[in-house]
């Protein structure tokens, strides 16, 4: 699933976008049939088929809404493509799932429609954070699923579960990390921030980033692999070749369950909790239809099926979930999450992936 | 046959269809390329046309400058190690009974089939610790314990000579074939053992052909991105792996238009340079 939901785009991903494209293309008559309809961007592949499968038949039902699911694919490519569609009044999908670094970008264009709360009732059940707002206060998007990075250690090199994300300093296991490559998905500023330096808003000023960026260098010579491509450190994950690292919690749990020598511990900092947001181009015709769609996503049974289905954690606060608690631990944890500093991979995206790309090449 | 040159405009009818190609799948993207290097970037968005020059300005730090170098000596590295192995491999196959060559030949064909990413997989395994090749030397009791022999800028020369070596043997191929026999055969009857025959015949009567063959593979390695980041360390990264972060992941294409410029840039000129050297050398 992460192969979709992370920032990377595989050829894969690329090519399922194609194919499912040209599918609809050929199929547009069945769903021109029904009166009111939906045209949904997911992500391409697992994502988009657990979608179509959990999600969207349902909510026709409940809804009488046809929906029309485009798979998008991951990246900012889908952001590109959207803003050139808006440009020239076209609405590829009407409401998309966007990551949250791209729903900032989009909100620099005035991409997306104003949501009108009061249509939204169920944004209530919301985790705060989860409602995306313009500066100026309106809503730009609403929070849709969550996923969690979390610390992951094998089981047969470490028999002991490690209870801190400082176990990545530790001199202790030089050359046994697997890391991800990039500064805007690893987040590991964040995570040097909340470890060391007492919060993400150590990371508010230039003065503090270099501080968390010296810090972080320190991990280096724990570093085997700097990772773009989950596959690859999952592999070594398992196989002990590389032990220890930062990678999804629920693939890892689903690797776990499969037999594999692997865990997934949310460090007592926090695990990393990334998302997507719902988001409508400002181009669609079909904002009613949107808002009954987003309603409907919001409701806590539906995201208890996501989490059961699909493994996500849940966007709605936890009292009001009737997830049991194990089913609750295989997605999320109680501990406070270290949520990304998003802002700044908007504003200061150029400098921080300079500054990240020679400090670990250099 | 009789030649000509062509005499009227219609003579030169059958240079449309490369020419057609090459426009279309060279000329108009790489004018693309050039045209989106000179626009502004913004930060929070995308980027607008404009003319202005920061993305190459800052392309020159020593940063890149480094990483550029070590682009530039992978691809070399590759080049040369290629072309040592690859000649008097092809040598003894183009001597060799025609059953032997159409074997080799096809099984160095087949490894053309791999992609890159099943190359990268593959020796990543071989590599490791837990898995690779070590084991096997532990075995045979010539090693004490197996050790992990990638991420490390011996995996990456390695894989990528694995890569390139195919295409190396292709293109010495049929220059080695058509080399006249007798030219060694006067050699050895005047006295040169086999080795020296080799050094002294064969190596200069293909001269051209191995410089061009030197350029296709540094050419070649020069664009390579899977492999540096599948068995390389950071340091071991290629500018072309900053070009994919920079375009795919930052969606700054200005600057990876730029970079990407530059590296063309500095390959032509590089190229240039190595034929212009050959020419002297072969008129001196």
């Amino acid at each position: 699933m992460r192969d979709i939901l992370g920032t990377n785009v595989s050829r894969r991903a690329v090519l399922g976008a194609g194919v499912a494209g040209a599918s609809l293309i050929a199929m547009p008559a069945v769903l021109r049939a029904q009166e009111k309809s939906l045209k949904i961007g997911a992500y391409g592949g697992y994502f988009k088929d657990s979608f179509d499968k959990n999600i969207f038949p349902e909510f026709t039902k409940a809804t009488g809404i046809a929906v029309e699911s485009i798979a998008e694919p991951t990246g900012e490519a889908w952001l590109v493509q959207l803003e050139q569609a808006a440009k020239a009044g076209q609405a590829p999908a009407d409401v998309s799932m966007i990551s949250q670094v791209s729903l900032l970008k989009g909100q620099s264009t005035d991409l997306w429609a104003p949501l009108d709360l009061a249509k939204i009732p169920n944004a209530s059940n919301l985790i705060d954070h989860f409602v995306n707002k313009y500066p100026d206060g309106r809503i730009a998007g609403i929070g849709a699923v969550a996923w969690y990075i979390t610390l992951v250690t094998n089981t047969d090199v470490y028999p002991e579960a490690p209870t801190s994300w400082a176990a990545l300093w530790d001199p202790a296991n030089a050359d046994k990390l697997g890391l991800l490559a990039l500064v805007s998905n690893s987040f590991l500023l964040e995570v040097t921030a909340k470890t060391f330096f007492g919060g993400t808003n150590a990371l508010d000023t230039e003065e503090g980033q270099l501080k968390a960026f010296e810090k972080l260098a320190e991990v280096k010579p724990n570093v085997r692999l700097w990772y773009r491509d989950e596959a690859q450190f999952e592999q070594s994950l398992k196989s002990g070749e590389i032990p220890m690292g930062q990678y999804y919690h629920d693939v890892t749990g689903l690797a776990a369950a499969d037999g594999n020598p692997v865990r997934s511990t949310f460090p007592k900092e926090g695990g990393i909790m990334d998302a997507g947001s719902w988001a409508v181009t400002r181009a669609s015709t079909k904002l009613e239809e949107a808002h009954v769609f987003i309603d409907y996503m919001s409701q806590p049974a539906i995201q208890a099926v996501l989490s059961r289905k699909v493994g996500t954690a849940p966007t709605v606060k936890r009292d009001l979930l009737d997830l049991t608690a194990e089913e609750f631990a295989a997605v999320s944890s109680d501990i406070e999450p270290i949520i990304p500093r998003y802002d700044l991979y908007q504003t200061k995206s150029d400098w921080l992936n300079q500054k990240w790309t020679e400090m670990i090449a250099g | 046959m009789r030649r000509e040159p062509p005499q009227k405009f219609s003579d030169y009818g059958p240079l449309l269809f490369p020419a057609g190609m090459l426009i279309v799948f060279f000329v108009v993207p790489f004018t693309t390329m050039i045209a989106v290097s000179f626009f502004r970037r913004n930060p929070a968005g995308f980027y607008s046309p404009d003319f202005v020059f920061d993305n190459y300005a800052r392309f020159l730090s020593l940063f890149f400058g480094k990483v550029l170098g070590f682009s530039l000596g992978l691809a070399v590295a590759v080049a040369v190690c290629c072309v040592v192995l690859a000649l008097p491999f092809t040598y003894l196959l183009a001597r060799s009974k025609r059953r032997t060559q159409v074997f080799w030949l096809v099984a160095l064909l087949s490894v053309l089939s791999l992609s890159e990413v099943i190359i990268g997989f593959a020796w990543s395994t071989l590599f490791s610790r837990t898995a690779g090749i070590t084991n096997l030397l532990v075995t045979l009791g010539l090693m004490q314990e197996a050790v992990a022999l990638n991420p490390s800028f011996g995996a990456v020369l390695t894989a990528m000579v694995y890569q390139a070596l195919p295409y190396t043997v292709l293109v010495l191929y049929p220059a080695l074939v058509r080399l006249d026999p007798t030219l060694t055969e006067a050699a050895r009857t005047l006295g040169a053992s086999p080795l020296k025959a080799f050094f002294t015949v064969v190596v200069p009567a293909l001269r051209n052909t191995i410089i061009a063959t030197l350029i296709m593979v540094f050419i070649f390695a020069l664009g390579s991105y899977l492999l540096p980041q599948i068995l390389g360390r950071p340091q071991h990264w290629t500018l072309s792996v900053l070009i994919t972060d920079q375009a795919i992941y930052q969606s700054n294409m200005p600057f990876a238009a730029a970079m990407a410029v530059f590296l063309v840039l500095v390959t032509l000129g590089l190229v240039a340079l190595t034929v212009y050297a050959g020419r002297k050398g072969e008129a001196a």
